[in-house]
C-alpha cells in the first residue's frame, strides 16, 4: 500500500508516495532517476549498489524504503559538493582506481562509509571492509592505493 | 559509411569544417589473419571552434581506449588532449567497425586514426601557409596553434583555419606519422578522459537510459538449456495493475514501469517445460568433449615426429583440462530500445554495435538505415558482450508494445545466457635428450583452438593438432553457448605448454628459467624472460625448491609477456595464496604506460579467478551457479604484490595490451604450486579440493 515516506537524500528532503516495501535500489534508479547506484547481483554479494545511510555503508538492493524513513541517505551523486570532487573521488581519478567504472560508485560509497567510521584504518581493516565489493576488471591494486591515499591524509573530509 | 557515400551530404551532416576519413589498407587487415574487414574507416573533424571530434565505432569498456585513441589523435594532429572529444560506438555517427575485441584497437585502429590526424595536420599547415604567407617548412604547431618559426606573434589557430571550410579528404594509414622521439602526448599517462564520469556516477550505461514511459521487461527463461516451453498460464500476471504481458514467437515477457513489479509478475507466470535432455556434467564434460572431437587441423609440423617418438629415451606425457569460465562483468547485459516512426534506436551494452545493428535490422525486418545502436559506457566485456540476446528482445518488445522497453539481465540470467569460455583439453607428448634439450613436441588441443599455442622453444620434431576451436565444433559438443573470453583459448594453451615445460625441467633437475633459456632461441622472448627473472630476484634452483616460485612465458596479441610468481599453499585446506607477481612485457611502442600497466595489473588479478576458483558448474543443461556466492571471482583480499616491467622496444609498433598478461597466469601458478609442494595440478581451476587431492 502506498504511504508517505520522507527521507533526506543527498542533503535535500524527499517525500514519496510509495509502497514502503519497495527496494531502495530500484526507487533510486527509477522514481528518482539516480542511476549512479548500480545493480550487480541483487542479493548483497557484490557491492555495486552501495549507498550510505546515516553514515553507514549499506547495500541498496537489501534496503527497503521503510528502512530509510526519516533517515539521511547519500548516493554517489551526492558526494561531490559545490562542483568539487570528494577527496575519495579525486583519489580514484588520480590513482586510476577504476576501469569499466560500473562498480566504482559502490566502491567509493563503501570507502566513504568506512572512512566516516574510521578515518585512518589499517590496511587489514580496509581490505576487510572492501571485501564485499567486486571489481571484475580487477583494478584492486589502485582501488586500495586510492583509499589509502585518503586515509593517510590528515584533516581531509571523509 | 560503406557502400555509396555522398560526400556533400556527409560534410553537411557533420557540420562542415575539416574532415579526414581513413580507409585501412586491406593488406594490414589480412596480415592479422582474423578476417578483419577491409573497409574499416575512421574519421575526425576539426570544427571552427578548434575542437577536434574523433568518431570511432570502437567502444570503451574499461580498457581505456577512449583515452589512448584521443592521445594518438592529439599527437599526430598537434593539439592538446583537452581539445579532443571522442564519439564512440554510435552507428549513426561513427564509421563502420566490426567490434572491440582481440586487443586490436591500438594495433589496427590506432595507425588508421594516427594517419587521419597526420593528414589533417598537413591540410592545416597548407591553409596556414596560405594565410600567413610563408612556406610550410617555416611553420610550427603547438596545441592547435600554427605560428611562424621564430615569430610567435605571427600565428593562426586551427579553429580559425577550419572556419568556413568544407573539406573532406580520404587517406590510407601510410601518411607520415610522428616518431617516438617526437612524441609529446603519446608515451605519456594523462588522467583518463572517462574518470570524472565514472567517479561521480554521471557516466551512463545501457540500463541507465531513462525515457518517458519506459517499461522494464522480465523475460521468461527456461530452467535448463534444452528445456522447451510447452504452455504457459499468464492469467495471474495479467491481473496485476499496470502489467503488460507479451507472448510471441518463443518470447514470453512481462513489463511494467517498475522493474520490481515486473519481477513479481514474472513470478506469477505458470510455465510448463518439457524436460531438458540429459547430458554431461561438470566432471564428465572432458570425456564427452573427447568423444565429440572433430577431425584435427594439423599445424606447425617440423622434422619427423613419429621417428622422434620412437627414438626418445626420456618421454613425457601430460593431459590438461579446464572447465567453463563465465565472463561475469559487473554490468549484466542490458539494452534500452525505442521504436518510433519506423525507426529503431537501441542503447546496448555491447562490444559489437555495428553487427548488432545489422542483426536487429534482420530481426525486425528493417532497413539497417532505420536502426541505430548507441553504445554508452560498457561495464566490462572481456569478450562476453559480443552476443546480445537482450538487444533483440528489447527491440522486439519495443516494437510490439509501442513503448520504450528495457531488458536488463539479472545476475542469474547473466550466468545462464553467457557465452562461456569453453571447457577444453590439451594432451602433450614430449622428449628430452641428455643435455636438457627438448627433442620432441607433439601437441593436441581439443576445443580451445591454437591461439598462443605456437612453440617459441627450439624443438627439431614438432607437431600441433587442433581438434576444434573455442567457438565449438558445430556438433553440439557444448550444451550452452561458448565464445571469446579475454584471449580466447590462449589461457589454456599457455597453461598446458608452460606446465609441461616445467615437468621436463623438474625431471632434468634444471632450474625452470635456465631450462627455458637453454631451449629458446627467440631473442625477444629471452630478453623478456630475463627481465622478469631479474625483477623478481630469481636465483636458480631445480623444482621443487619449496620456495613456491613459478615462471611462465606467453605471446599473445603480438605482445610478449612473462610472469614470475610466488605462492603459499596451505596444505591442510589446499588453498593457494598468490603472494607476488612480477610481469615483464614487451608490447612494442607503449602509447600510455600507466594505462598499459593498469591493463597488466587487471589481467593478473582477474587471472587469479580462472586459475584458482572460477568454473561454471552444471548438470546437463542446468546451470548450477547463479550468483557470486558459489561462483567465486577475485576480491580485494586476493590481491598479490604486483610489479610490472615494460620492456622497451620502440622498433615494434604498439601491440595488444588488454590480454597478454592474463595468458601465462595458469602456467606460472601451477609451476609455483609444484615448486612449493612437489605435486602438480593438471586441471583448472586449481580449487582447494583439487590441490588437496594432489597433495594426498
Amino acid at each position: 500500500m502506498p504511504r508517505a515516506v520522507s527521507l533526506t537524500l543527498n542533503g535535500k528532503p524527499v517525500h514519496l508516495e510509495a509502497d514502503d516495501k519497495r527496494t531502495l535500489l530500484w526507487v533510486l534508479r527509477t522514481d528518482l532517476g539516480l542511476t549512479g547506484t548500480k545493480y550487480g547481483c541483487g542479493v548483497g554479494l557484490c557491492g555495486s549498489c552501495t549507498v550510505v545511510v546515516d553514515g553507514k555503508a549499506v547495500r541498496a538492493c537489501q534496503t527497503t524504503l521503510a528502512d530509510v524513513q526519516d533517515r539521511t541517505v547519500t548516493t554517489i551523486e551526492g558526494l561531490a559538493r559545490d562542483g568539487r570532487l570528494h577527496p575519495i573521488q579525486q583519489a580514484f581519478v588520480d590513482k586510476g582506481g577504476f576501469q569499466c567504472g560500473y562498480c566504482t560508485p559502490g566502491m567509493i560509497m563503501n570507502a566513504y562509509g568506512l572512512l566516516l567510521a574510521d578515518p585512518h584504518p589499517s590496511r587489514d581493516k580496509v581490505i576487510d571492509a572492501m571485501e564485499g565489493n567486486i571489481c571484475r576488471c580487477s583494478a584492486y591494486k589502485r582501488i586500495l592505493e586510492a583509499i589509502e591515499s585518503v586515509s593517510r591524509t590528515e584533516g581531509g573530509r571523509p | 559509411m560503406s557502400g555509396t557515400f555522398d560526400r556533400r551530404s556527409f560534410l553537411r551532416a557533420v557540420g562542415g569544417g575539416i574532415v579526414v576519413l581513413v580507409r585501412l589498407r586491406p593488406t594490414a587487415a589480412l596480415a592479422q589473419g582474423r578476417g578483419y574487414p577491409s573497409d574499416l574507416n575512421a574519421y575526425l573533424r576539426i570544427g571552427d571552434d578548434g575542437r577536434v571530434t574523433v568518431f570511432s565505432g570502437k567502444i570503451e569498456m574499461g580498457q581505456g581506449v577512449m583515452t589512448s585513441l584521443a592521445q594518438m589523435a592529439a599527437e599526430d594532429l598537434g593539439v592538446g588532449l583537452d581539445a579532443i572529444e571522442m564519439v564512440m560506438g554510435d552507428t549513426d555517427r561513427c564509421p563502420w567497425d566490426m567490434g572491440t575485441f582481440g586487443s586490436l584497437t591500438t594495433r589496427m585502429f590506432g595507425p588508421a586514426l594516427r594517419a587521419a590526424a597526420a593528414e589533417a595536420r598537413q591540410i592545416l599547415l597548407r591553409l596556414a601557409s596560405e594565410k600567413l604567407g610563408v612556406p610550410k617548412d617555416r611553420l610550427v604547431v603547438e596545441k592547435g596553434v600554427v605560428s611562424v618559426k621564430g615569430e610567435p606573434t605571427r600565428k593562426v589557430s586551427y579553429g580559425a583555419l577550419a572556419r568556413g571550410q568544407a573539406l573532406l579528404k580520404t587517406v590510407d594509414d601510410k601518411a607520415a606519422q610522428r616518431t617516438v622521439a617526437e612524441f609529446t602526448v603519446m608515451g605519456g599517462s594523462p588522467k583518463r578522459l572517462d574518470g570524472i564520469d565514472k567517479v561521480t556516477g554521471a557516466g551512463k550505461y545501457a540500463a541507465d537510459v531513462r525515457l518517458p514511459g519506459l517499461l522494464h521487461a522480465r523475460v521468461l527463461r527456461p530452467p535448463a538449456h534444452g528445456a522447451k516451453l510447452v504452455r504457459v498460464d499468464t492469467s495471474e500476471a495479467r491481473k496485476m495493475d499496470g502489467v503488460t504481458v507479451v507472448e510471441t514467437d518463443g518470447l514470453v515477457a512481462v513489463l511494467h514501469t517498475d522493474p520490481e513489479t515486473a519481477e513479481a509478475a514474472l513470478g506469477r507466470l505458470r510455465p510448463e517445460w518439457s524436460p531438458a535432455p540429459p547430458g554431461a556434467d561438470t566432471e564428465g564434460i572432458f570425456e564427452h568433449l573427447l568423444g565429440r572431437a572433430p577431425q584435427p587441423e594439423v599445424r606447425g609440423v617440423k622434422g619427423d615426429v613419429e621417428a622422434a617418438r620412437a627414438a626418445a629415451t626420456r618421454r613425457f606425457e601430460s593431459t590438461f583440462q579446464k572447465g567453463y569460465v563465465a565472463h561475469a562483468p559487473m554490468e549484466p547485459h542490458a539494452s534500452t530500445a525505442t521504436f518510433e516512426n519506423g525507426r529503431l534506436t537501441v542503447w546496448a551494452s555491447t562490444q559489437t554495435p555495428f553487427p548488432t545493428r545489422d542483426r536487429l535490422a534482420q530481426v525486425l525486418s528493417l532497413d539497417p538505415k532505420a536502426v541505430r545502436v548507441v553504445t554508452p559506457y560498457v561495464g566490462g566485456g572481456f569478450g562476453g558482450k559480443s552476443a546480445g540476446l537482450q538487444s533483440d528482445e528489447a527491440a522486439r518488445l519495443a516494437k510490439l508494445t509501442g513503448r520504450p522497453v528495457q531488458v536488463a539481465f539479472s545476475r542469474a540470467e547473466e550466468f545462464f545466457h553467457d557465452t562461456f569460455d569453453p571447457a577444453c583439453v590439451v594432451k602433450i607428448t614430449s622428449a628430452l635428450d641428455g643435455a636438457g634439450k627438448i627433442t620432441l613436441w607433439d601437441y593436441e588441443v581439443y576445443f580451445a583452438g591454437d591461439r598462443a599455442a605456437e612453440l617459441f622453444y627450439d624443438v627439431p620434431h614438432a607437431r600441433m593438432r587442433v581438434f576444434g576451436g573455442w567457438r565449438g565444433a558445430g556438433n553440439e559438443a557444448h550444451r550452452f553457448a561458448v565464445g571469446p573470453w579475454r584471449a580466447p583459448g590462449a589461457n589454456m594453451n599457455v597453461f598446458a605448454r608452460e606446465s609441461h615445460v616445467d615437468v621436463m625441467a623438474a625431471a632434468a633437475g634444471i632450474d625452470p628459467v635456465e631450462f627455458r633459456l637453454r631451449n629458446m632461441g627467440d631473442e625477444r622472448m629471452r630478453r623478456v624472460l630475463q627481465a622478469a627473472a631479474q625483477a623478481f630476484g630469481w636465483t636458480p634452483a631445480a623444482a621443487p625448491s619449496r620456495r613456491g616460485w613459478g615462471v611462465a612465458c606467453g605471446i599473445d596479441s603480438a605482445s610478449y609477456s612473462v610472469l614470475a610468481v610466488e605462492v603459499k599453499v596451505d596444505r591442510s585446506s589446499g588453498k593457494v595464496r598468490v603472494e607476488r607477481v612480477v610481469c615483464a612485457q614487451d608490447m612494442g611502442v607503449v602509447v600510455n604506460p600507466e594505462g598499459a600497466t593498469m591493463q597488466i595489473e587487471g589481467s593478473i588479478t582477474m587471472g587469479l579467478g580462472y586459475v584458482l576458483t572460477e568454473e561454471l558448474r552444471f548438470r546437463g543443461g542446468e546451470v548450477l551457479d547463479t550468483n557470486f556466492d558459489s561462483y567465486e571471482v577475485p576480491r580485494l583480499s586476493w590481491l598479490p604484490r604486483i610489479e610490472t616491467v615494460l620492456v622497451k622496444n620502440d622498433a615494434v609498433p604498439p601491440q595488444g595490451g588488454g590480454e597478454p598478461a592474463i595468458v601465462p597466469m595458469g602456467g606460472a601458478i601451477a609451476n609455483a604450486v609444484f615448486d612449493a609442494t612437489g605435486k602438480r595440478v593438471y586441471r583448472l581451476p586449481m580449487t582447494p579440493a583439487r590441490v588437496k587431492a594432489a597433495l594426498a
